[in-house]
């Protein structure tokens, strides 16, 4: 056993047996970070902020939600919405929380593309980045199963039904998934489990990994500088901070990630309130009918692109598309061939490629809400080839690159 | 001194994190409270007119096991006054009405027709005909709940006349 | 400053986004209808001033209480509405208060000719007639004058207009068909509390016979409304209610006929049933926007104090 020496204070006591200051020292005194950021760099922040809160509501509705098939939509629609005290409350923000994350999650990856931040000893931050908005997805899709209406029920058969994968008709992998014919009572309760235990905790794991992943690389900048972390740092302690091109991740970043969490809250609350509907779908009010298919039948606002892509082909070349869809951004730092670590507006013909993808993107996402017909069709077609075509050149155009 | 302006400065903004904080633990408290029909089901209505003499009737108000006890006119002759003031009358007939439920440990004791008394198995303590203790560890009598008299029905969960007359007089601890 | 150039980037993208899975394609997928306010312009107008003294007569004459409760004048047929929805598919409206809820016109079209009045002609033909014979006059030379009259007689034996609850318009002008189980209302009326289960399942019972009667006659069972506040929005269900056909093209429920009064009420009963913590949203929501303006001011100010020496 290690020797003790009697401690002088609290602080003492606890750093003998934890080890707080090394921790204290280690994560957030001394974790630099570079000076010469912008607000998108508290995206990280945002996001935790915003877990945190679906953790907290999601807490509360756990406690009357009911995951039977024929209780599930009164246990939410009532029991919460109704008589508990703020029920209505955790709802709300549980809902707007888990569609406003997306969006976050959207502009955190594209600061990352846009500013080369997956590059040269920073894959694994991209990877696990990647894992946790599949993590992200797989807990929303089974999220949205949860209050057994309309929308949960027709897109919990739709989704499963991609399991058969087209013309191989494996309708038993199918069943499996669902345990039963349709999505029912085996199919609820399993997604129940999903949602409340196996994937939150796979998150927290991912989240782990992402901050860890991220400590030794270092949090890039927006000027593409390199940095040498530790001169700056000798800079900062000897308390020439102004002339340092590297801040404290505590309190200085923490500070502005705060201001940032602040603005951002206030745009959450206002959604919360005010402007829901698009979190929580009208369509979804009605309770789960198998014998109904609703008019109109989309996914989420986030799942759309990637449906899109899905929707403009035949059965099974949609379902190859799809697949290439969701597999492909984990793939970025591989295909991107370029040596330079620089914002994409230096950065020759990916500065276009840049915002192609994003602007097609969003045009697929468009697309993807709007009833497939007429012109529609054709411009999702056309969206749909350009962002495979996209990441087909995307090789190539990084490869002609010239080394900054 | 820029040092503890800033120190202030955070600690200000910790402060006012605080009271949202506190803001979101009233709304958490509040999602603990019973909920509105749990409340509005508080009421039980019992018709004693049926009730039969010296027969335990065990009828159920808020999850609690309610006794109701119709007194034969020997029980009622033997009673002291401590025994008298506990008895409600319904069309002139005596009852005991209590909770069910020991006031030691909140076992269910058992009704004994021949002793007319309870019994509580858990830890042996005993009650009279009006619920009163008799034998410790109890050392209180078993609870009256909130009741009003109706014709012959008593609304359980309703504070009546005689409820409160019982009240007030202390009978009700 | 770039960063208010990046903002200005991000939530031009982010808006555009929105307003192209929101606004617009929910636009493109469900078309416009404009509300008529209510003025049934359909409908011919009323030329005859009625006299509800005479009305009672014809009411009476014309044999409307062989069918038709009005239990504030204590006539009743004695039929159950179980066993009235056997006879004619749905329970008769009880006419206590039919005068105030629904539109004069509509209620004289509705005697004259009930399939027209209700716009459910499509449903009904020589071979199918509907539930309610159209009146044919009571032995007077005018049958126009009549009609005018009997709806007089209503509105005479009818509360105020501004007495109408949202319960009662509901009740009367929806409830007959749709149930609302958020409110514990059948359409036998509130689901009381059963001591016994067996007097629940028998009550449960008679409106499942109920709801088979109607069934049969709307084709299937009219849903439960308890959600339809936050399922459908709110001008989807004025103009569904003014007429559903406007928005459910050969749908079998008929128009109800009610005022533009009686049917803000029924939408009041609605978000009681499906949205009652609707003001609360408001009112927290304000206090927490109060609240976060300073949570902004001191982080930033926060903020400015640690940056100072970093700059």
């Amino acid at each position: 056993m290690a020797h003790f020496e009697k401690a002088n204070s609290l602080n003492e006591w606890f750093d003998q047996r934890l080890g707080v200051n090394t921790l204290q020292r280690v994560l957030a005194k001394e974790y630099w970070i570079p000076k010469d950021i912008n607000f998108l760099w508290a995206m990280g922040m945002v996001l935790a902020i915003t877990f945190g809160i679906l953790l907290i509501s999601g807490i509360f509705l756990l406690m009357y939600y009911q995951p039977n098939v024929d209780l599930a939509f009164d246990s939410v629609n009532y029991t919460i919405m109704q008589e508990v005290g703020f029920g209505w409350l955790w709802r709300h923000v549980h809902a707007v929380a888990a569609s406003v994350v997306f969006l976050i999650i959207y502009i955190h990856m594209f600061t990352g593309i846009y500013y080369g931040s997956y590059k040269k000893g920073r894959e694994l931050i991209w990877i696990s980045g990647m894992l946790l908005f599949v993590a992200f997805s797989a807990e929303a899709f089974s999220g949205y199963m949860l209050p057994w209406g309309q929308m949960s029920y027709w897109a919990g058969m739709v989704i499963t039904n991609l399991f058969s994968a087209g013309s191989l008709e494996l309708n038993g992998v199918v069943e499996w998934i669902r345990g039963d014919y349709v999505p029912a009572q085996a199919f609820l309760t399993r997604f129940f489990m999903l949602h409340v235990l196996l994937i939150p905790v796979a998150i927290m794991a991912l989240i782990g990994f992402h901050f860890g992943a991220l400590r030794l690389p270092h949090v890039n900048n927006q000027n593409g500088t390199d940095i040498d972390f530790e001169e700056e740092a000798a800079k900062y302690k000897s308390g020439n901070k102004a002339a340092s091109k590297v801040i404290a991740f505590a309190n200085d970043f923490m500070s502005k990630d705060m201001f940032v969490v602040a603005v951002y809250l206030v745009f959450f609350f206002y959604l919360v309130f005010w402007n829901y509907a698009f979190a929580m779908d009208p369509v979804n009010f009605d309770p789960a009918d198998g014998l109904v298919t609703p008019a109109h039948i989309y996914p989420e606002w986030y799942f759309l692109w990637s449906y899109e892509i899905l929707r403009p082909f035949s059965k099974d070349i949609g379902l190859i598309a799809f697949a290439f869809a969701q597999v492909i951004f984990v793939m970025l730092p591989f295909l991107d061939r370029s040596p330079n670590t620089v914002p994409a507006n230096r950065r020759g013909l990916f500065k276009f490629w840049f915002w192609a993808m994003l602007v097609d993107m969003i045009v697929l996402t468009a697309m993807g809400k709007l009833p497939p017909a007429g012109i529609f069709s054709t411009i999702g077609l056309v969206a749909a080839l350009v962002f495979i075509g996209l990441w087909l050149v995307l090789p190539i155009i990084t490869k002609l690159e010239k080394k900054l | 001194m820029n040092q503890t302006r800033r120190g202030f400065m955070g600690k200000a903004f910790g402060a006012v994190a605080g009271v949202g904080a506190v803001g979101a633990l009233y709304a958490m408290k509040r999602s603990w409270d019973p909920l509105p029909s749990v409340k509005a089901a508080g009421f039980t209505t019992i018709d004693v007119s049926s009730c039969a003499e010296n027969k335990l009737v065990v009828e159920k108000w808020r999850g609690k096991p309610i006794f109701v006890l119709r007194k034969t006119a020997e029980m009622v002759a033997a009673q002291d006054e401590a025994q008298n003031a506990r008895d409600i009358i319904v069309e002139g007939a005596h009852f005991m009405i209590a909770i069910g439920l020991c006031t030691h440990l909140g076992c269910i004791p058992a009704y004994r027709e021949d002793k007319t008394d309870f019994k509580c198995a858990c830890h042996g303590g005993e009650f009279d005909s009006s619920g009163i203790n008799t034998v410790l560890p109890p050392e209180k009598p078993l609870l009256i709940p909130p009741f009003k008299v109706t014709g012959s029905t008593v609304v359980l969960g309703e504070e009546g006349e005689v409820y409160k007359k019982m009240k007030e007089s202390g009978l009700i601890a | 400053m770039k960063e208010f150039f990046i903002l200005a980037v991000v939530a031009f993208f982010s808006l555009v986004t929105y307003w192209l899975v929101e606004p617009f394609a929910h636009g493109q997928m469900h078309a416009h209808v404009e509300s008529e306010h209510f003025a049934y312009a359909d409908l011919p107008a009323l030329e005859k001033k009625g006299d509800a003294t005479k009305g009672a007569d014809t009411f009476m004459a014309g044999g409307c209480i062989g069918c038709h409760n009005v239990k504030a004048l204590g006539m009743e047929t004695g039929m159950s509405a179980k066993d009235a929805a056997a006879a004619y598919g749905v329970n008769p409206p009880d006419l206590s208060n039919a005068g105030a809820i629904y539109d004069a016109k509509f209620l004289a079209d509705l005697i004259k000719n009930p399939a027209h009045a209700t716009a459910v002609e499509h449903k009904f033909n020589d071979a199918r007639f509907h539930p309610m014979p159209a009146f044919y006059g009571a032995g007077g030379d005018d049958i126009d004058q009549e009609i005018a009259d009997i709806v007089a007689y209503l509105q005479s034996i009818a509360v105020k207009p501004e007495e109408v609850t949202p319960e009662m318009a509901f009740k009367d002008a929806c409830g007959r068909c749709h149930a609302v189980r958020y409110t514990k209302w059948t359409q036998l009326g509130e689901m009381p509390n059963f001591k016994h289960k067996k007097d629940e399942l028998r009550f449960q019972a008679d409106v499942l016979d109920y709801q088979d009667a109607v069934k049969g006659y709307m084709g299937k069972l009219p849903p439960d409304l308890s959600m339809y506040i936050r399922s459908r929005s709110e001008h989807f269900l004025k103009t569904f209610i003014e007429n559903p056909q406007s928005q459910l093209h050969g749908t079998a429920m008929p128009r109800t006929g009610v005022t533009a009064e009686s049917a803000e009420k029924v939408i009041e009963y609605l978000e009681f049933a499906g949205d009652p913590k609707a003001e609360m949203r408001n009112e927290v929501g304000k206090n927490v926007m109060i609240f976060m303006i300073f949570f902004v001011l001191f982080a930033y100010l926060w903020k400015r104090q640690v940056w100072k020496d970093l700059h």
